[in-house]
């Protein structure tokens, strides 16, 4: 299983974006093979709408079937739930450290979106 | 003749110019309201309901069973409104703009294009004035479609003021595009010198000639008339900061009316203005 966390960095001790939408990169870590890779998301973050939409459209392309993210608005919660994405918000400080949560069972999976639409 | 009154900064006085110089206007006139997020000409003119007309624009609709997923509807949309992750496309109808780029790219001829209410445009007689107004729904933000619409109810031959939406942005090109003169109304403050240089930047990219009304003259500074001698920009028209005007207003009066003095000031912008064909 492949789990997306939105971060500004390209390893796992790198910060968690608490942006969704328009984070820089998702960093999907495979959990059976104790790998990851990177996938750009520059063009989401200088989007002048959609952003959000099209964050979850490549997150779900990359295979993943759950998200770790700061915050999540109601377009970008409805496409993850349609691609049978599950949510989880964490604060913690970086990607690792999700992922470390993640596995102890400590992330709660959300059922909507904790923000509104351009929330920032 | 077709003039529009635009401003950068909100509340300079975009409407009291329109309608006031609308009704100093002896010859019939068409006064479209631009500004359909909340349009307010109508507040000023005892105007008898003649027409109302819904406006929609077309949004996408997939046929499942001919989209086989390839996401190239995605991949057009520059609004983001669509969104394909191997599957059948997610449509955000709220933020298509309706151009239909989607149902021409799709290779399999899945999408077809269904109408979306986003407002009315509604006619209504005042004397000599025909005001035409657009009306958003509420929760629609798609403002242009809806000025085209009101702007399509032109009439040849008549001339028109168009009182546009504030700012610089797609409602105002919207409104701004196709006339033959614009008024930029402004106040003598730091933010309305502010935005009328956004607004003046605005002006030398369309190319369309303009000029600046000062409203509420005696307050603030001289900046923006610095600026707009600076810049050869012409000066239509101050409006002085006077009580009674704001008073009028209030009570949904003109200011040709409720102060006759100022009428000569409004005969001198349409003499500046809507008979500037040859200047």
């Amino acid at each position: 299983m492949k789990i997306a966390f939105s971060t500004s960095g390209n390893e796992l001790n790198a910060p968690l974006d608490t942006r969704f939408g328009r984070a820089s990169k998702f960093l999907i870590y495979d959990l059976e093979n104790e790998t990851f890779e990177m996938v750009d998301n520059k063009q989401n973050l200088n989007a002048a709408q959609g952003a959000g939409i099209q964050s979850a459209g490549n997150v779900a392309r990359a295979g993943a079937q759950a998200l770790v993210s700061g915050h999540c608005g109601p377009k970008a919660f409805s496409v993850l739930l349609a691609a049978g994405i599950k949510v989880f918000y964490s604060d913690v400080p970086t990607v690792a450290d999700a992922l470390d949560a993640y596995r102890q069972g400590k992330l709660i999976e959300s059922n909507t979106a904790d923000v509104d639409g351009h929330w920032e | 003749m077709i003039i529009a009154v635009a401003s950068g900064k909100g509340g300079t006085g975009k409407t009291t110019v329109s309608v006031n110089l609308a009704r100093m206007l002896e010859s019939n006139v068409q006064l479209l309201d631009c500004d359909v997020e909340e349009p307010n000409a109508h507040l000023f003119l005892q105007a008898e309901p003649k027409e109302q007309a819904v406006v929609t624009i077309p949004v996408p609709q997939v046929d499942e069973s001919l989209c086989d997923g390839c996401g190239e509807c995605a991949n057009f949309c520059e609004y983001n409104a669509i969104v394909c992750f191997g599957t059948t496309p997610l449509i955000f109808p709220e933020m298509c703009h309706g151009c239909g780029g989607c149902a021409i790219v799709c290779p399999k001829k899945a999408i077809s294009e269904i109408d979306k209410r986003i407002g009315m445009v509604e006619t209504a007689l005042a004397q000599n004035i025909t005001l035409i107004q657009g009306r958003l729904d509420v929760g629609v933000a798609m403002a242009p479609p809806l000025i085209r619409a009101v702007k399509t109810r032109l009439r040849e031959g008549m001339p028109a003021i168009l009182d546009a939406p504030p700012g610089t942005s797609c409602p105002v090109i919207a409104t701004l595009r196709d006339t033959d003169f614009v008024v930029l109304v402004t106040e003598p403050t730091p933010f309305g010198l502010h935005d009328l240089k956004l607004a003046v930047d605005m002006m030398q990219e369309i190319g369309i000639p303009f000029g600046v009304v000062v409203n509420r003259f005696g307050v603030g500074d001289d900046r923006v008339h610095v600026f707009c001698s600076e810049f050869n920009i012409p000066l239509l028209l101050e409006i002085p900061d006077d009580r009674r005007i704001a008073e009028a207003y209030s009570r949904g009066e003109l200011i040709v009316d409720a102060l006759p003095e100022y009428r000569r000031l409004f005969q001198s912008l349409i003499d500046k203005t809507m008979q500037r064909q040859n200047v």
